[in-house]
């Protein structure tokens, strides 16, 4: 195999294509004038213009960032500092296998199968409370369990190249343990909580299948707005907000890489 | 205990352990969940009804693992010429061609799911190109059909595959490629024997991380497959939703997740002979 020969091109244009020929044609017909079928009738931008008339969309839109923003909070948080406590206390041995273990069930297992898990676990806790009906509460809290573990094994892994000397040197003039904590830990770690919060934010925007066991009727987010209309049928206005999405992927995509090519 | 251990074990240990005592319980008269326990489930999964055996649910359990088998090997095809070809960009064009894989990455899965709608549609030359060879009836679409729900699920996988792959065809050592070269090895043999085991440790990462959710995925059979090709997440998903049979849901699930423990099992014990190696 050499290194670059026109077979090898052909067959990467190709899985290229395979890539985005259905996303480019997504944003093809956003424009398109006609309602039905996928015939071209000329350029438009009514679509998109209807998009921001419709309600349920705006609801969704919202529905989605409040979703996002509050778990990847409360996630980034927790999820730091169990980083901190998993890598910074001794436990035993057999403690840290099973942290680690569970850190990494969210990681390993299919979605569907933690879908289903939650489902029952609401289920069983909304005899206890009405809280647990299904709805964004229970949307906030199944996203912050998967999002801890993402967020705690990017900041682990910063931790683990951070190394122990600065803490130690800290601790041998005196540091007290809040002191270590917010003055030098923290600062130190923060490439890490930043990249681990991006990473569970992107994740919480892009999630569909816990959100669809967890949702309810008034808490539809834009991926299950998407997944029901397409399921009555697809709509111009549906390829509008689609290409909206995957434009909002393509800034954050890049936006990402600067940030952290930079470093 | 750190309270964020003390989530996890709350919504996320504690459900799984009460996920697979539901899996032996029963389903009431209107759907809801009666203590009674049995194994009844578990035997309605390996096919044992009141009228005697049939292999329905063990050919979606089979198929969802042969889909998952097809797609990662057809990822893993696609991704070799892809990411030598990556790698042998110019830097600065290099960063932006990774960018173009990362994107889809990262897209919305319900987005790229139904894009192949368009595709697809019987207006669009290729579902008139199969018509024209007879492969479907004139006027129709290329969906909901088998092949369709192999498309759906080789785009999706297809990142998943590429990028940590990318990451050991980066650092490969050509010198190695070229003494194989000059020693007058074939095409084959210099794949086998110079590439692969140097890419070996970025492929495997790639295949665990599509097989597994290959296996459980929803999305792209329930909208390109239809009732026409269901896999194991679909009849999950059926459980939960329409049929309200939480109890034969978790049992499904608790088999879905044997599978996943069997891979990661036999991926754990590979990469362990790898290093040996």
């Amino acid at each position: 195999m050499s290194r670059s020969s026109p077979l090898l091109t052909a067959l990467a244009m190709f899985t290229m294509g395979f890539l985005y020929l259905p996303l480019l044609a997504v944003a093809f017909f956003s424009v398109n004038a006609t309602k039905y079928g996928l015939v071209w009738r000329g350029f438009t931008l009514d679509w998109y213009v209807k998009l921001f008339h419709n309600e349920f969309i705006l609801e969704a839109a919202w529905n989605t960032l409040v979703l996002a923003v509050v778990s990847t909070i409360v996630a980034t948080v927790l999820g730091t500092l169990l980083a901190i406590a998993m890598n910074r206390f001794p436990w035993s041995r057999k403690t840290n296998t099973f942290l680690d273990l569970v850190l990494h069930l969210p990681v390993v297992i299919p979605d569907i199968i933690m879908a289903a898990a939650l489902v029952v676990a609401f289920g069983l806790l909304r005899v206890i409370s009405s809280a647990f009906e299904p709805g964004l509460f229970n949307m906030i809290i199944s996203h912050i369990t998967f999002q801890i573990a993402f967020v705690a094994l990017v900041v682990r892994s910063r931790l683990v190249t951070l190394g122990q000397e600065i803490e130690e040197a800290a601790r041998d003039l005196f540091a007290t343990t809040p002191y270590l904590l917010w003055r030098v830990t923290l600062p130190l770690l923060l490439p890490g909580i930043v990249a681990g919060a991006m990473l569970a934010f992107t994740l919480s925007l892009d999630d569909f299948v816990i959100s669809f066991f967890t949702a309810g009727p008034e808490s539809v987010t834009l991926p299950l707005f998407i997944f029901a209309a397409v399921r009555r049928g697809v709509t111009p206005q549906i390829h509008a907000l689609s290409t909206l999405v995957l434009l909002i992927t393509v800034i954050l995509v890049v936006g990402t890489e600067r940030l952290t090519r930079k470093k | 205990m750190s309270p964020g251990m003390l989530w996890l074990m709350v919504f996320l240990v504690l459900p799984g352990l009460v996920l697979i005592v539901v899996s032996f319980a029963s389903r009431g008269a209107y759907g809801e969940l009666v203590w009674e326990f049995t194994i009844e489930n578990y035997r309605r999964l390996s096919g044992f009804t009141l009228f005697g055996w049939t292999a329905d649910y063990l050919v979606i359990v089979w198929r969802s693992v042969w889909v998952a088998f097809v797609t990662t090997g057809l990822s893993v095809v696609l991704s070799y010429p892809l990411c030598f070809f990556i790698a042998g960009r110019p830097e600065r064009t290099r960063y932006l061609w990774l960018t173009m894989v990362i994107i889809p990455f990262w897209t919305n899965m319900v987005i790229r799911t139904y894009a192949w709608f368009l595709i697809l549609a019987p207006e669009l030359p290729f579902a008139k190109l199969a018509a024209l060879i007879g492969f479907i009836s004139p006027g129709t679409a290329l969906y909901p059909s088998a092949f369709a729900v192999y498309l759906g699920m080789v785009s999706m996988f297809l990142p998943f595959v590429a990028l940590p792959l990318y990451a050991s065809v980066e650092r490969l050592d050509w010198t190695l490629v070229e003494a194989a070269q000059d020693l007058y090895a074939s095409r084959v043999r210099v794949f086998m024997q110079a590439i692969l085991p140097q890419t070996l440790s970025g492929l495997s990462v790639g295949v665990i991380l599509t097989f597994v959710p290959a296996m459980g995925m929803f999305v792209v059979p329930d909208l390109l497959g239809g009732a026409k090709y269901m896999l194991v997440g679909n009849l999950i998903q059926q459980q939960f939703g329409a049929s309200r049979d939480w109890a034969f849901g978790a049992a499904i699930s608790m088999g879905l997740m044997a599978l996943t423990m069997l891979s990661l099992y036999i991926y754990r014990r590979r990469s362990k002979e790898v290093e040996y190696v």
